[in-house]
C-alpha cells in the first residue's frame, strides 16, 4: 500500500509564534479533541471512563494532566487531550446517552500568555475577561472579531484559544494586532 | 450593543454572541399536514412586530448554542425576562408586572 | 512687545498648559513659533493671527471663537504627508507639534483675498431654504449647473486620496464606573469611587485633566490652585491599580445598557510618531455605572456682525490667557449677559490689557463685580446692547448703546469677547435616551431622570458652584461628603438665549457660524411655516454643521420660540446623536481592514493548488481553486481540458469546503425524516443518498449527499455557503420543535479534507491507497460509504459523483489533507488525470443536470419545480415543508420549472440571468417567462448548454423560445435537464 507522509499534523498556523514585552502568542501543538454531547447520565458515565468529571456548571472546566473538559453548553463539552491520540480518548461504542465526535482536526489552538494576554484578547473579544469575571479555569465559546472561538483561561495570565482550522490565519492576525496594544 | 442574559449560561453575555430568531411561541402543530391555508398563513407568515413588549426568540449561537425566549421592550431595548425554550409563555398579567 | 509674528501676544507668567520649549509650525505656508503645549489656535493668537478661516456659505472671514471642541470657525486641514491629511480639524483642539502644517479651508486663492467672498454680497439670494427653493427648476439645470456647483461647494477641506497608512485599534473594556470628563466634578468622583475598590475608567477629551480648573487661576481648593489640585488628583489616581486614566479621549456615543464608545487620539499631537504606533483607539466600554461630567459650553452673543475675527467667547479669551499665556488682543471690549465674562476681563486687565468697555446686557448686576471693575478702571455700561462692529479681516471697532438706543458710541478695539451664559452639555445624557427637562428659573435644559445606570454631575447637570459639585460627586459615588475650603469661586449668574437688539438692525447676527445661519434666517423659516424645531433646523441648517450646534442650538430655539409665541419646551429640543465630536473613519474601522476585514478561509489543500498554478474564486468566505491553467491556456481552454480529461481519464478535485454535519443518536433517522423531504428509514448503513431540505414554506433550502455510517450516525453534507445556516436550521427544529428526540448535531466541516476523484480511472487511482475496504463495483456500488484507511489514516470514503462519472470522495482528517492529496496526485498524474477546479465541476454537473442550490434555485423553487419530485417521500406523515408544498400556488399549473435550453446556434453561450420570452416580436416591455440560471460551453458535447427556470417549462420541451439580448435575439430549444449520458450509465462504471 502506498503511504503518504501522515506522521505529522499540519495546519495553516503551525509553528506561528510571537512575543513582545507584554504577551507571547504561539500556535499550540496538535491535540486530540472530542465534541461530546450527552444527557447528564451520559456525561457522568464518560467522566468515569476518562477518570475526569465533566464540569456541570456553566462556563467551567476540569482538567487532569494533559486532559481538559470544557463546559460549552448544557449538553455539550469540548474534551481536549494535548498528548494522547484520539483513539485512546474516543468511547469504544455508541451509547444512547451520548455522542462523541472526533473534531481533533477541526480546531487549531493558540496559547496567549503574559501580563498583556487579557488586553490582547480584548482587542477583539467583547467579553469581560478580568480575573473576577473570567477566573482561572473558565471556559466559554465566544466571538473573536468575526470568528467563533473557545476560550479557556489556564492561568492568571494565560489563555488557550481554539478556533476552527480555516479561521486560524485570521485569528492569528487579529492576535498579532491585539498584541501590539497589549501593554495599554 | 446589548447585553443579554442567557438562561442556560446563567450569565450576561454580549449581543455579538447571539442571533435573533424571530417571534416566540409560534407553535408548529403536530398535524401540520391538516392545517388549513388560513392557519398555515397565520403560523408561517404573520408576525406581530410590536412597538413595545415583544416576545422573541434568541439563540446563543456563539455561546452555549441554545435557543431561548426573551421578553424585550422594542423601544427601550430592555430585556424584561429571559426563559428557556419550552417554558410556557408568561401571562399578560406577569408581563404587566415586569413592565413596572 | 515683540515684533509681529514672534509670539508678541504671549503673556509671561501665565499659561498652566504650556512649557518653555519652542516648536515651529506653518500656517498657509508661513512659518511661526509656538510653545510646547499650545493648541494651533493659541499659537496663532500668540502670533497675532486671528483670521483662521472662511465661512461655508458666505465665505466671510472668520477667527477662532472658542478654546475647545465647540469651535465652529477655525477649521483647518492638518497634514503630515499626502496620505496623512485631515480636513476640518478644529484649531482650538489640535495641539501644535514641531513641523505641523496647517492650511486654511474654503478660500481661493488666499485666506486674505477670497473670490468666494462674493457670496457674501449675494447673500440676499442665499437665505434659509435657498437650496430647496432654487434647485427645483428647470430640471435640465440639475446635472449641468446645480449639481457641479453643490459638489464643489459641499464639504470643507479635502479628503486624502491615498490609503490611510496608520494603525487604528479597538478595545473592549469593562469597568464598574466610567467617568466622562476629568474636570473638578469627574476627578472628585473618581477619587471617591476608588475608595470603594471599584474598577474605574476616567477620560477627558483634552490633553490634561482639570477641565475649567486649568482656565481659572483665581480659585483655591484647600489652599491649592485649580491646576495644582487637578495635578494632585491625577497623580493620586494614576498610582492606583484599579483606575485607568485616558486623556485625549472623547466619549462619543452612549448606547444601550451602559455601553459607551470612547475615541482615543494617541499620535495627533506628536511631532514624529513611531512608525507602527497606534494613531487612534476606539474603546467600547461596558460600565456598571456611568458618571457624566461633560461640563457646559459658553454661548456667544447674537448681534449684528458678531462674526468678525477677533470676536470670541469670553471663556475662550480666559482660557487662552490662563492655559496658554496668550492675550487675544490689546484693546478688548466685553459684551455679556453673564457674570463669568467679568472674570475673563479682570484677568486680562490684570495683565495690562486695556479693557475699554464692558457692555452689559442686564440692568442689574452684583455690586462686587462693579466694584472690582471700577478698581481695575474698567467702564461698565448696563442695560446695553452691541449694535454692530467694524473691520474687515479683523474687528476694529464696536458700536454699542443703551437698549433704548440712547448713548450710542463707537470705540476702537482689536477684540471683543462675549458671553451669553452657559449651556449644560446634555449630549451623552440625551443619547442615553434621557429626556432633558426645561428649567424655567435658569432658562436651560437640564438632565431629567436617567433611563440607564447613569448620573450627570457638575456643570452638565446645571451645578456650577464648586462646593455643590463636590457634594454631587460624593452623592453619586455613594460616599460621605468630604470637606473642602473653597475660595474665590466665580459666579455663573446670568445668561441670555436668543438675539439681542432689534430686527431692524443692519448686518448679520450669526446664530450658527459654521453654516452661516443668522437670526433672520430662523425668523424667515418660522414665517414660511416651520413650526417645529426639527423643521427649522433642516430648513435653515442651524446646528447641522460638524459642531452639531454646540453653540447655536439654544439660540436658534429661543429665537424660534419667541416668534412662535410658544414656550421653549413646546418648540422642542433637537435630538443629540453620536458622535459627540467629529470622529475619523479610521477610528470607526479600527483593525477591520485588509486581511482583518473578513476571514478568508482556505482548505488544507489550498497551498498545493496555489503552488500548482490554480486561479481561485471566492465562494462565501472560502477561496476555492477555480481552474488550473497550464502554460498558454486561457480559462476557457483550461476548463475544456479539465472537463474532457475527467470524462476520458479522471480528475482530482478539492471538495473540502462542503459543509459537513454529523447527525447522531437513537432518533437520528427520525430526525432526518423531519428535516429532509426524502425518507431515511430504508437507508442501510454503508449507503448514501442525495437529500433535499425545504423550509416550512416548501421552497428548497439546501441539498447534499448523506451517508449512513451506522444506525445512529449520519454524515450529512451541505453546500459550501449553506453550512452554518443549515446547522442553525437543524438545531432550531431539534431544540424547539422536537426536543424529545435523542439526537446531537456536530459540525465536522473542518474536521475533514475532502478529495474527490472522478472519472473512468478513479478506482484505479485510489484502490492501492485504500485499506480496510473492498471498493470494487460489486461491493462498493454508486452511493456507498465506508469507514476505512486511506494512506494509513482513518477515512470516510464515499462512492458518489457530481460529474456523472465513476467517482469517489475521500474524507481524511484535515491536518493530513495535503499529504493524502499528494499521494492521490502521485497516482493520478502518471495515469493522465488532472486536477480540476470549481469551473470544470460546474460545467460537468450542468451537463448532468445536477442543480446548485442558490444558482439554479433562488428561494422560490420547490423540489417539484426543480424536477426533484422523486426526492419527496409523500407518504411521510410530516417533514419540514410538507404543508407548505400543499399551498395552492405551489401546486398550481404553469409554475416556473427547471428545464434545459439548447441554443439553435450551438456555438452561442447564453448569459446567466438572460431573460427568456416566448415571442420576441412583441413590443418592449415584453412578457418574460423565465430566465437562465446556469450556462456553459460544454467542450465534451461541443455545444453550449444551459439550465433555466421557465413558466410551464416541462410542457414546453421541444418548443422554441428566445433570449432577447442587447444586440441580437438568441433562439433556444427547451430540452430536458440532462445533456450528457442521459441514461446515467457512466457513474456505475
Amino acid at each position: 500500500m502506498a503511504k503518504a507522509n501522515v506522521a505529522t499534523r499540519d495546519n495553516p498556523t503551525s509553528g506561528n509564534r510571537l512575543a513582545n514585552a507584554s504577551v507571547s502568542i504561539e500556535s499550540a501543538p496538535p491535540a486530540s479533541r472530542i465534541s461530546f454531547r450527552a444527557t447528564p447520565k451520559g456525561a457522568k458515565d464518560f467522566g468515569k471512563t476518562l477518570d475526569l468529571d465533566l464540569p456541570v456548571k456553566p462556563g467551567q472546566s476540569t482538567s487532569k494532566s494533559t486532559l481538559s473538559a470544557l463546559w460549552i453548553g448544557p449538553d455539550e463539552w469540548l474534551i481536549i487531550d494535548t498528548k494522547n491520540p484520539i483513539d485512546k480518548l474516543m468511547p469504544r461504542r455508541e451509547n444512547a446517552n451520548f455522542c462523541a465526535t472526533d473534531i481533533s482536526h477541526r480546531n487549531v489552538a493558540f496559547i496567549v500568555s503574559g501580563n498583556g494576554a487579557e488586553n490582547t484578547l480584548c482587542a477583539s473579544c467583547p467579553r469581560d475577561l478580568s480575573l473576577s469575571a473570567f477566573p482561572v479555569g473558565s471556559a466559554s465559546r465566544t466571538i473573536f472579531g468575526k470568528a467563533e472561538v473557545v476560550l479557556l483561561r489556564t492561568g492568571k495570565t494565560s489563555f488557550r484559544l481554539e478556533c476552527w482550522r480555516s479561521f486560524s490565519p485570521y485569528v492569528w492576525d487579529l492576535l498579532v494586532d491585539g498584541a501590539h496594544d497589549a501593554h495599554i | 450593543m446589548l447585553v443579554i442574559h442567557c438562561p442556560y449560561c446563567q450569565a450576561d453575555r454580549p449581543e455579538l454572541e447571539f442571533a435573533n430568531a424571530g417571534e416566540a411561541h409560534i407553535v408548529r402543530p403536530d398535524n401540520m399536514a391538516e392545517m388549513t391555508d388560513a392557519e398555515f398563513e397565520k403560523m408561517f407568515f404573520v408576525r406581530q412586530n410590536p412597538k413595545g413588549v415583544n416576545l422573541e426568540r434568541w439563540r446563543h449561537i456563539h455561546g452555549c448554542g441554545r435557543f431561548f425566549n426573551a421578553i424585550r421592550h422594542t423601544v427601550s431595548d430592555k430585556f424584561l425576562k429571559v426563559y428557556k425554550a419550552g417554558e410556557s409563555r408568561p401571562s399578560d398579567a406577569e408581563i404587566a408586572e415586569l413592565m413596572k | 512687545m515683540k515684533p509681529s509674528g514672534q509670539q508678541q501676544f504671549r503673556v509671561p507668567g501665565r499659561g498652566s498648559r504650556i512649557g518653555a520649549r519652542s516648536v515651529s509650525f506653518s500656517f498657509d505656508g508661513k512659518a511661526y513659533e509656538a510653545l510646547e503645549g499650545d493648541t494651533l489656535a493659541s499659537a496663532l493668537l500668540a502670533n497675532g493671527v486671528h483670521l483662521m478661516g472662511r465661512s461655508f456659505k458666505y465665505h466671510r472671514p472668520r477667527g477662532v471663537l472658542a478654546a475647545g471642541v465647540e469651535e465652529s470657525n477655525a477649521l483647518m486641514q492638518i497634514s503630515r504627508d499626502s496620505a496623512r491629511t485631515t480636513p476640518n480639524v478644529r484649531a482650538s483642539v489640535q495641539e501644535v507639534y514641531d513641523g505641523l502644517q496647517a492650511q486654511s479651508q474654503n478660500r481661493f486663492p488666499t485666506l486674505n483675498f477670497d473670490i468666494g467672498g462674493i457670496n457674501n454680497l449675494l447673500s440676499p439670494f442665499f437665505a434659509a431654504g435657498f437650496y430647496y427653493k432654487t434647485f427645483k427648476w428647470p430640471a435640465a439645470a440639475w446635472d449641468k449647473i446645480y449639481e457641479p456647483f453643490i459638489r464643489r461647494a459641499a464639504g470643507l477641506g479635502q479628503a486624502p486620496a491615498e490609503e490611510d497608512p496608520d494603525r487604528y485599534s479597538n478595545r473592549f473594556a469593562h469597568c464598574d464606573v466610567l467617568i466622562i470628563g476629568g474636570g473638578a466634578a469627574g476627578l472628585m468622583a473618581a477619587k471617591l469611587a476608588t475608595r470603594k475598590k471599584q474598577s474605574i475608567i476616567i477620560c477627558d477629551e483634552n490633553p490634561q485633566f482639570g477641565g475649567w480648573l486649568l482656565s481659572d487661576t483665581d480659585i483655591r481648593i484647600d489652599g491649592k490652585s485649580g491646576p495644582d489640585w487637578a495635578a494632585e488628583a491625577v497623580a493620586e489616581l494614576a498610582a492606583m491599580d484599579n483606575v485607568r486614566l485616558l486623556n485625549r479621549t472623547t466619549g462619543i456615543g452612549y448606547f444601550q445598557q451602559n455601553m459607551m464608545v470612547l475615541n482615543q487620539r494617541i499620535t495627533e499631537h506628536q511631532s514624529k510618531p513611531a512608525p507602527d504606533e497606534t494613531r487612534e483607539r476606539m474603546w467600547q466600554v461596558r460600565a456598571g455605572k456611568i458618571i457624566i461630567a461633560q461640563g457646559a459650553i459658553e454661548r456667544h452673543m447674537v448681534f449684528p456682525d458678531n462674526d468678525r475675527p477677533g470676536i470670541m467667547q469670553a471663556s475662550a479669551a480666559q482660557s487662552f490667557l490662563n492655559k496658554y499665556g496668550v492675550a487675544v488682543g490689546s484693546q478688548i471690549a466685553v459684551y455679556t449677559a453673564c457674570d463669568t465674562a467679568y472674570a475673563a476681563a479682570f484677568d486680562l486687565a490684570e495683565e495690562g490689557v486695556n479693557i475699554p468697555i464692558i457692555v452689559e446686557h442686564r440692568t442689574d448686576i452684583a455690586d462686587d463685580l462693579l466694584a472690582q471693575a471700577n478698581e481695575l478702571g474698567i467702564r461698565v455700561i448696563t442695560g446695553a446692547v452691541v449694535e454692530g462692529t467694524g473691520g474687515k479681516l479683523r474687528i476694529n471697532s464696536v458700536t454699542f448703546a443703551k437698549q433704548n438706543g440712547n448713548d450710542r458710541e463707537t470705540i476702537d478695539v482689536d477684540a471683543l469677547i462675549t458671553s451669553a451664559g452657559w449651556t449644560p452639555s446634555l449630549h451623552l445624557y440625551s443619547q442615553s435616551r434621557g429626556k432633558p427637562q426645561w428649567d424655567e428659573d435658569t432658562q436651560r435644559f437640564l438632565p431629567g431622570e436617567s433611563p440607564q445606570e447613569c448620573v450627570s454631575i457638575g456643570a452638565c447637570n446645571g451645578t456650577d458652584d464648586l462646593a455643590d459639585i463636590f457634594a454631587e460627586a460624593a452623592k453619586c459615588t455613594g460616599s460621605r461628603a468630604t470637606k473642602h475650603v473653597i475660595e474665590d469661586d466665580v459666579s455663573t449668574m446670568g445668561g441670555l438665549i436668543g438675539a439681542t437688539g432689534s430686527s431692524a438692525d443692519k448686518g448679520k447676527a450669526f446664530v450658527d457660524f459654521q453654516n452661516d445661519v443668522t437670526a433672520k434666517d430662523i425668523a424667515l423659516a418660522v414665517r414660511e411655516g416651520m413650526h417645529s424645531i426639527e423643521h427649522v433646523k433642516r430648513y435653515t441648517t442651524n446646528g447641522m454643521a460638524t459642531d452639531q450646534g454646540k453653540l447655536s442650538n439654544m439660540h436658534g430655539l429661543a429665537i424660534a420660540s419667541k416668534l412662535l409665541k410658544k414656550p421653549i419646551p413646546a418648540v422642542g429640543l433637537t435630538t443629540f446623536r453620536p458622535p459627540y465630536t467629529p470622529t475619523t473613519f479610521g477610528s470607526f474601522v479600527g483593525h477591520s481592514r485588509g486581511n482583518l476585514f473578513d476571514p478568508t478561509r482556505q482548505t488544507p489543500i489550498h497551498a498545493w493548488a496555489d503552488e500548482n498554478g490554480a486561479e481561485f474564486e471566492p465562494v462565501s468566505q472560502w477561496q476555492r481553486a477555480w481552474y488550473f491553467p497550464r502554460s498558454g491556456e486561457d480559462m476557457h481552454q483550461a476548463v475544456d481540458r479539465e472537463c474532457q480529461t475527467v470524462r476520458s481519464v479522471a480528475g482530482v478535485f478539492d471538495a473540502s469546503t462542503l459543509g459537513k454535519i454529523e447527525v447522531v443518536g437513537p432518533d437520528a433517522a427520525a430526525f432526518m425524516n423531519i428535516i429532509y423531504t426524502n425518507g431515511w428509514d430504508k437507508l442501510k448503513p454503508g449507503r448514501a443518498k442525495y437529500g433535499i431540505m425545504c423550509r416550512e414554506d416548501g421552497f428548497i433550502y439546501d441539498d447534499g449527499v448523506v451517508g449512513k455510517l451506522s444506525n445512529n450516525r449520519f454524515h450529512v453534507t451541505t453546500t459550501t455557503g449553506g453550512a452554518p445556516r443549515v446547522l442553525n436550521h437543524m438545531e432550531d427544529y431539534l431544540q424547539t420543535e422536537f426536543p424529545e428526540m435523542r439526537v446531537w448535531l456536530t459540525s465536522t466541516s473542518e474536521q475533514w479534507a475532502t478529495i474527490a476523484v472522478q472519472g473512468p480511472k478513479a478506482r484505479e487511482i485510489i484502490e492501492p491507497l485504500v485499506n480496510g475496504a473492498d471498493i470494487s463495483n460489486e461491493k462498493f456500488p454508486h452511493m456507498s460509504v465506508v469507514e476505512c484507511k486511506v494512506c494509513g489514516v482513518a477515512a470516510r470514503l464515499f462512492r458518489i459523483s457530481f460529474t456523472g462519472e465513476l467517482g469517489f470522495e475521500i474524507n481524511v482528517p484535515a491536518d493530513h489533507g495535503r499529504a493524502v492529496w499528494e499521494a492521490v496526485w502521485a497516482r493520478a498524474e502518471p495515469l493522465g488525470a488532472c486536477a480540476y477546479g470549481t469551473e470544470a465541476m460546474h460545467v460537468m454537473r450542468a451537463e448532468k443536470g445536477y442543480i446548485i442550490v442558490g444558482q439554479d434555485t433562488d428561494g422560490t423553487v420547490t423540489p417539484y419545480d426543480a424536477g426533484l419530485s422523486w426526492a419527496i417521500a409523500k407518504a411521510k406523515p410530516d417533514f419540514v415543508g410538507k404543508r407548505g408544498l400543499q399551498r395552492p400556488d405551489l401546486m398550481s399549473e404553469g409554475r416556473r420549472q427547471l428545464v434545459g435550453l439548447a441554443t439553435k446556434d450551438p456555438s452561442k453561450v447564453l448569459e446567466e440571468g438572460a431573460q427568456i420570452v416566448a415571442d420576441p416580436t412583441r413590443p418592449i416591455p415584453m412578457k418574460m417567462i423565465g430566465f437562465v440560471t446556469s450556462s456553459y460551453w460544454s467542450g465534451t458535447l461541443g455545444k453550449s448548454i444551459a439550465l433555466a427556470l421557465i413558466e410551464d417549462g416541462n410542457n414546453l420541451i421541444g418548443k422554441s423560445l428566445y433570449a432577447p439580448m442587447a444586440d441580437e435575439v438568441i433562439e433556444v430549444e427547451v430540452t430536458g435537464t440532462v445533456f450528457y449520458d442521459t441514461k446515467g450509465e457512466r457513474l456505475h462504471g
